[in-house]
């Protein structure tokens, strides 16, 4: 445990790859985590996200390569009374009352919070006695973030946590979250609102086909994407707009956002005093910079393009 | 490890933060979490309807049926409804454990909710036992009331011996059916597990003499009925109520104990081969 806390990692991958049967899950990942703040894991659907959680968690065995959560092997269940997990699940068994769920995963840990204490922390109050199968969306998923929580780990994952909330369901959230890592403590996040990842992250991790393509601050990931969105109204085509040098992607329709095109460009500058020159009627025009999202489109397509070519 | 940037919030710096977080569990602790763990599955099981009634209500309305109500007045019926107080019970027995493992165990792995608990510090040896617990507890149930009901109903008179001989094989003879269960609830997928067990317990419960005596049968159903584990079972329970002789029973407690072995063993191997799989 001495040298856990001395070199600070939390969790770790050392050259692991993970196949299933013919397909490359991960593929020689090496991942230090160190404690505290929350760490974003990205990537389109079947990226290795999952896997790389499910290594972690110890669900699923590595196929080379070694897994370490808090200095042991995740698959002793000893090393995870460090952790809570709050993965996607289909059916939880609804006969059970929300105090009774609780009750039994505090049971699993050594130093859990008390019952009011997680009631409180997961917004359940009020909620003690109810089956589980009367519960809304929303409030299951606040029972499974209790769960995660009871044992009062050093370390929580949280898988897509807020899928199907509303969006002020989804701020509260994340500020129970900001409070959880506000003590010190990490959170390991995978979620497919980019939104999410900028709004809570401390370090992104984008991860495509099994590899770590990018990896850094939400902002760092952004600026690997140095450009900004030009919106605009103009009759140039997207083809004459593509030819101006500069311009890494031409959208229309987009936000449906009928009329106004969308352009990527990593010196809008200079875009816009040639779109200028060439189109008198330009209207509407807007520049911002990136989101996370473009960022993590442009990240993921580049890659693709790259193992194509 | 200096080369790591520090992501995220400054934290508490001093003895406190040092601390390496508390993570022994005392053995108090961990014999209460096992106690909360077949607690809960017992509590869960019971709001469960679906599962209650006919892992009860079905072996009692068997025995009574077959047992009591149709050999009634052909001469020998306290015989038959010793008989098959013993092998109905059995059934039962055996139901509830292919039920709550087998198709439990499969439904509760396909849902996605085994994984949240074996995501927490529960040993699965925990999660098991829990099963396994209610699986005895629920047979001890049965056996108790379809006893009652030979007694007041069927007239069966057995020594206080045999009563205790019965209730303990009826009780504890679920065991290694939990194991078989284990293997079905890994191997099956988690919609077909329940058509898995029905597939292969009706056939091998009839074949073991579970709802005839195996005697009934033709001579080549009689000399294959050893292979299947119920017919142990049923073997044991019809000794402890005097109807066999007991100089064998040693073989059939084996047999019994070979067939836990062995499921397990094949429930092992299915839960490794699951750790490689994309689910679980």
């Amino acid at each position: 445990m001495d040298n856990v806390v001395a070199d600070n990692v939390v969790a770790r991958l050392s050259s692991v790859s993970k196949v299933y049967g013919n397909a490359t899950a991960l593929n020689n990942v090496s991942l230090d985590i160190a404690r505290g703040g929350v760490v974003a894991l990205l990537g389109p659907n079947g990226a290795g996200k999952t896997t790389t959680v499910k290594l972690l968690l110890g669900l699923a065995a590595p196929t080379s390569g070694t897994v370490t959560l808090f200095g042991a092997d995740p698959r002793h269940s000893t090393s995870r009374r460090h952790i809570g997990a709050m993965l996607q699940v289909g059916k939880v068994p609804e006969t059970l009352r929300v105090r009774e769920h609780v009750d039994l995963f505090r049971s699993y840990y050594p130093a859990p919070m008390s019952l009011p204490q997680v009631m409180q922390a997961a917004g359940l109050e009020g909620l003690e006695s109810r089956h589980f199968g009367e519960l809304s969306g929303g409030q299951r998923q606040r029972v499974l973030f209790a769960l995660a929580l009871c044992g009062n780990p050093d370390m929580l994952f949280l898988d897509e946590p807020t899928l199907g909330f509303d969006v002020e369901a989804r701020r509260a959230f994340w500020e129970r979250i900001r409070a959880f890592v506000s003590t010190g403590r990490t959170v390991l996040l995978t979620t497919h609102y980019l939104e999410e990842a900028d709004a809570l992250a401390d370090r992104v991790i984008v991860i495509d086909r099994g590899s770590v393509i990018a990896d850094g601050t939400p902002s760092t990931i952004k600026a690997r994407v140095s450009g900004r969105r030009i919106r605009c109204n103009t009759a140039l085509t997207e083809i004459e707009l593509r030819a101006i040098p500069g311009v890494s992607d031409v959208r229309s329709d987009v936000y449906s956002d009928r009329d106004r095109t969308e352009i990527l460009a990593s010196a809008a500058e200079d875009v816009v005093r040639v779109m200028l020159a060439r189109d008198s009627g330009l209207s509407d025009l807007e520049i911002t910079s990136v989101g996370l999202e473009e960022a993590f489109l442009a990240l993921t397509a580049t890659n693709h393009h790259e193992e194509a070519a | 490890m200096t080369t790591l940037a520090t992501h995220g919030i400054p934290r508490p710096v001093g003895p406190a933060a040092l601390q390496a977080p508390a993570t022994y569990m005392p053995a108090g602790r961990r014999a209460r979490m096992y106690f909360m763990e077949a607690r809960y599955e017992l509590v869960k099981t019971m709001r469960i309807p679906a599962f209650v009634i006919p892992a009860i209500g079905f072996p009692i309305m068997f025995y009574i049926l077959f047992g009591l109500v149709l050999p009634s007045g052909k001469g020998g019926s306290h015989t038959a409804a010793t008989y098959l107080l013993a092998t109905y019970a059995a059934f039962g027995v055996i139901s509830i454990a292919l039920f709550a493992l087998g198709a439990g165990v499969a439904t509760e792995r396909g849902q996605g909710w085994l994984a949240v608990k074996r995501a927490s510090p529960m040993p699965v040896s925990a999660y098991m036992m829990g099963k396994y617990a209610i699986t005895v507890l629920f047979a001890l149930v049965l056996t108790i009331l379809i006893c009652t009901i030979g007694v007041v109903f069927g007239g069966v008179r057995l020594s206080p011996g045999h009563w205790a001989a019965l209730v303990v094989v009826e009780t504890l003879g679920g065991l290694p059916f939990c194991a078989i269960g284990l293997a079905i609830g890994y191997l099956a997928g988690p919609n077909s597990a329940a058509a898995v067990v029905n597939g292969v317990y009706l056939p091998m419960a009839f074949l073991s003499g579970l709802f005839i005596p195996v005697e009934m049968l033709p001579r080549f159903l009689q000399t294959i009925a050893p292979v299947f584990p119920p017919y142990h079972l049923a073997r044991l329970a019809i000794a402890a109520v005097g109807l066999a002789p007991a100089s064998s029973a040693w073989m059939h407690v084996l047999a019994l104990i070979g067939f836990g072995v062995l499921f397990t063993g094949i429930a092992v191997v299915a839960y490794r081969r699951d750790e490689g799989k994309a689910y679980g």
